[in-house]
């Protein structure tokens, strides 16, 4: 069956909601959230008889560091008992530069977190500001030089592309002040607005097309300093990509933990309800099936798409896809290159730079001929 | 029966001024139809009707009522249609009935409509019998109305009932000047049959049924009877007259009645209305007069939004036809739609109700090119073609000269809006005739205009320019050598042949420019850039481009949450089934829409 399982764990609690946010998380009080640790710890607790290999936890949020050190230790040390950790598991923990300091990011590198990701977003202070940010140009500084005193040699920073007030050149400025830092990762998202955050009420709106140029201007000074496009928003360093989130888009397995986690396991696409307080009371988490038996052509298009090396005929052969269908999706692919859509190999197809920001057009055009 | 206890009428109103509502009173006050099966509007059955408030289809109702002088009589209401799409069976109504009542709503006064009915009524020697109605609404002067209606139609119209169909108020008195102001029917029984057909439609069970008044001799079932337009003749199973909800089955029909004949008659094609029917046996020597063929003014392609419904709409079409016998379509295939219908139409509304029954009452989903009329083409052969097509206009080089339709358009308008009205119809190539001052508070204006620059949006563009306050009506004048051509559409290089359409050379490049930015609005971006052009012959006359998608993508798939992303792509596979694909380019159902409407 199923040899190993990356693990994720939701921690829903922020000190502060920002306005762009569409995840699920609230501030709470201490009490709350021992209560919480509790309970992840029994729902994790009810994989025992498992027995899987793990070689990736990630903590995510709303911000994992607002919760205590004992906690979070709690909960990764009921993981490494439930699972079989591997040796040089990948074990991230996001932060708020806001919520940490040396002690704290000793604490957890210390009880074995090796990779940090911290919400930077922006070095310029007016750009935090607008983004309702708690931390400002100089916490984000200084939490990553605190992350590197405290041991971590796997350090990724979160930055974003179209936020209110910044330009090509502000942006341009965060993303050369982080790679003059050890940082080993950066994760480039564009602002998007959903509909339920406060961004969206008061119609701050990010123009497309501005932000499309911002992203290849990003693209392009990120790879000059040396980091790896791996994915659509994600740039390496030094071989180190996040291990864990490609292992979202190779689809394979992973379990996960808390309010509105979801969960690719066993053939079922599963995720948990939305509600910390519903959540701290029950007994073992209950999850809802999303999707059974899922179609795995579709999301290996979708998802392989996202990645620079693209998809590979072969991998769609293991699929299911027929040749005939092959054959039309590289035909598809060919007319699209011609545009500077993606390109096309021998083996594959991968989407340029220009791909990826139109690539839910893209992704649809191929999956049209499944 | 008592020939002299009969009256036959129909009734005239424009459209909200209570027809309906005055029909429902009457039924009510006649006890023809059960307090408890009273439902509004009761002559109106189809949904559109209801909700539009016009009446689609002729329909007849046989009431009992006894009058104040102690007298039991029949009244035959006939339901006409009001509007002009529908002269023709209007007139076979009006010609059904020896009066007609006029509504006129105290505030509103006389509407452009109303009075080309009533002309037709008087021309068909119909006693006219004034109502003014809605006397209970604040703005209403009935005295105003009233004066309208000599000055405008000419006829008495001091002592008409003033009514509040809607409150009740007076219906009994209409009644009664129904039986005193209109004369009882004529006809001989002992004549030879000859009965009008002034409706029918298909019954499943019995087959179609005919609508008719008997104007001389009289019909009982087991007779044979000949449709004299066609030729064809039938036994009759049934007939009878028509109660408020059924078929009510007599021994006989008789002269001055109007009643139903069922003869299980398959196609509706044979009993055209206007019709004569009569006794094969026993024929009558002459139909009766004004019979013709009523022959579409307008035509469109109807293709299905989902090319896999085309056999849906096949048999949407069939079975509207089966009732409608002044529709006509055949198929037709479009580079662009695929397959679809060339549809014949009587005038604008008659259109749009075709299409609004298609997709409410069949559930289909429609795509329709632009409404097409036809055009008269002299070709340097010397030979003339008539073209509905554009797809089938010929090459400008074998063209001698061409000439189209045009109308005699009458607008009625609140003085104000004499001048945007004006401005509309220079722009749309019409040709003043005169203006006249109906009263101090209207204005008849009355323009010569082109068939095909009033098919597009003309009562939508009229609409907006005057709040409402205009009421238009026309009637084909004939043809007029005029200078056409054939605009095409390229995108991404090719022609479609769906967006191709004929227009004056003087307003080609206005269009030409407007569709292309329509079409670009409405298009959405594609992973290249699409030209978007217009061209007469082989010569572009406008351009704009579509920008290539820069942007769609979901930046962040986060803690393994893919569903919001499938979310995405199933909605966009649920967009695609409304997208039509030409060549490379998909092109929206809406896309297709929006060039209909260019006026806004």
């Amino acid at each position: 069956m199923i040899n190993d399982i990356s693990v994720y764990v939701h921690i829903p609690f922020c000190e502060r909601k920002c306005g762009y946010c569409s995840f699920y998380s609230a501030p709470s009080d201490e009490q709350t959230r021992a209560a919480y640790a509790k309970a992840l710890c029994r729902s994790i607790g009810s994989y025992r008889t498992m027995h899987h290999e793990c070689p990736s936890v990630y903590f995510g949020g709303g911000t994992p560091t607002v919760m205590e050190s004992e906690s979070l230790i709690m909960v990764l040390d009921k993981i490494r008992e439930v699972f079989d950790l591997d040796d040089d598991a990948e074990l991230t923990i996001e932060a708020n530069p806001g919520t940490v300091d040396l002690k704290k990011l000793t604490e957890l590198r210390e009880a074995g977190f090796n990779r940090i990701s911290f919400g930077v977003q922006s070095l310029v202070d007016e750009e935090l500001s607008a983004l309702g940010r708690i931390h400002t140009a100089a916490d984000a500084l200084a939490a990553v030089n605190d992350a590197v005193k405290a041991g971590f040699d796997n350090i990724s920073c979160d930055m974003m592309i179209g936020i209110p007030k910044q330009t090509s050149g502000s942006m341009l400025y965060t993303a050369d002040r982080l790679s003059e830092l050890p940082v080993s990762h950066i994760s480039a998202y564009m602002l998007s607005v959903e509909k339920g955050t406060p961004f969206y009420e008061t119609g701050v709106e990010p123009d497309d097309e501005l932000q499309a140029n911002m992203y290849l201007d990003l693209c392009e000074r990120l790879e000059k300093k040396g980091f790896d496009h791996y994915e659509i928003s994600n740039f390496a360093r030094n071989g180190k990509v996040s291990r864990h989130n490609t292992r979202y888009w190779k689809g394979e397995s992973y379990l996960g933990f808390g309010p509105s986690a979801h969960s690719y396991y066993d053939d079922e696409r599963r995720s948990c309800d939305d509600s910390t307080d519903q959540y701290i009371k029950q007994s073992v988490q209950h999850d809802t099936v999303n999707e059974l038996f899922p179609d795995k052509l579709e999301e290996y298009i979708m998802l392989g798409l996202r990645l620079s090396e693209g998809i590979f005929f072969n991998g769609l052969r293991i699929y299911g896809a027929s040749e005939e269908t092959i054959e039309s999706i590289r035909k598809k692919a060919l007319e699209l290159s011609a545009y500077g859509i993606c390109t096309v190999t021998d083996t594959g197809i991968a989407l340029t730079e220009a791909g990826f920001l139109a690539s839910n057009a893209v992704i649809g055009e191929f999956i049209d001929l499944c | 029966m008592d020939k002299n206890k009969i009256r036959n009428f129909c009734i005239i109103a424009h459209i909200d001024h209570g027809k309906s509502t005055l029909a429902d009173r009457i039924l009510e006050l006649t006890e023809t139809v059960a307090l408890r099966d009273m439902e509004n509007q009761l002559l109106d059955n189809m949904d559109i009707e209801r909700e539009r408030g016009i009446t689609i289809k002729a329909r007849a109702v046989r009431l009992k009522y006894h009058a104040d002088d102690g007298e039991d009589y029949i009244f035959n209401l006939i339901d006409t249609p009001g509007h002009v799409d529908f002269n023709y069976e209007v007139s076979r109504s009006l010609a059904a009935c020896e009066g007609a009542i006029l509504i006129v709503d105290a505030s509103q006064g006389i509407e452009a409509q109303t009075l080309a009915n009533t002309y037709l009524a008087i021309e068909h020697d119909l006693e006219v019998l004034p109502v003014v109605n809605k006397i209970d609404l604040p703005g209403a002067d009935p005295d105003r109305a009233c004066n309208e209606i000599e000055n405008v139609i000419g006829i008495p119209a001091m002592d008409a009932p003033r009514i509040s169909a809607k409150m009740g108020i007076n219906i009994k008195e209409v009644l009664e000047r129904v039986i005193t102001d209109i004369p009882a029917p004529g006809g001989d029984d002992d004549e030879p049959l000859k009965a009008l057909i002034f409706d029918s439609y298909y019954d499943p069970y019995k087959g179609v049924i005919i609508y008719c008044r008997v104007k001389e001799g009289q019909l009982k079932a087991g007779d044979t009877i000949r449709l004299m337009a066609t030729g064809a003749e039938f036994q009759t199973v049934e007939v009878g007259y028509m109660g408020a909800t059924d078929l009510i089955p007599v021994g006989e029909l008789h002269a001055g009645e109007v009643g139903y004949i069922a003869a299980s008659i398959k196609d509706i094609g044979d009993t055209r209305v206007g019709d004569t029917v009569t006794n094969a046996e026993r024929p009558c020597a002459e139909p009766l007069e004004g019979y013709k063929k009523v022959n579409p003014m307008v035509y469109s392609g109807i293709y299905p939004a989902d090319g896999a419904k085309y056999p849906d709409l096949r048999d949407a079409l069939e079975k509207l036809l089966l009732n409608d016998a002044s529709l006509s379509f055949e198929p037709e295939t479009s580079v662009a739609l695929g397959f679809g219908f060339r549809c014949g139409f009587l005038g604008l509304l008659h259109m749009e109700i075709i299409q609004e029954r298609l997709e409410r009452e069949y559930n289909l989903d429609l795509i329709t090119t632009a409404p097409s009329v036809i055009y008269k083409v002299n070709l340097t052969d010397g030979s003339t073609v008539y073209i509905d097509n554009p797809t089938n206009y010929p090459e400008p080089a074998l063209i001698a000269g061409a000439e189209e339709p045009v109308v005699n358009a009458h607008i009625y308008t609140p003085p104000e809006f004499v001048g945007n009205i004006m401005e509309l119809c220079q722009d749309r190539r019409g040709t003043f005739k005169d203006m006249k001052y109906l009263d101090e508070n209207r204005v008849d204006l009355h323009y010569i205009l082109p068939l095909n620059e009033i098919v597009y949006d003309f009562f939508d563009a009229l609409k907006s320019r005057t709040r409402g306050y205009a009421s238009f009506d026309y009637e084909l004048k004939g043809y007029e050598p005029s200078k056409l051509v054939k605009l095409d559409v390229l995108l991404n290089g090719e022609t479609v042949d769906a967006l191709s359409f004929i227009v004056h050379v003087d307003k080609a490049y206005a269009r030409g420019r407007k569709i292309v930015e329509r079409l670009k609005e409405n298009i959405p971006r594609q992973l290249f850039e699409v030209p978007v052009q217009a061209a007469i012959g082989g010569k572009i006359i406008a351009r704009e481009t579509i920008k290539a998608l820069r942007k769609d993508v979901l930046a962040k798939c986060y803690g393994g949450d893919i569903t919001r992303k499938k979310k995405l792509l199933e909605k966009q596979k649920e967009g695609k089934k409304r997208m039509r694909q030409l060549g490379s380019v998909s092109v929206p159902q809406e896309a297709f829409m929006s060039v209909l409407k260019l006026d806004e």
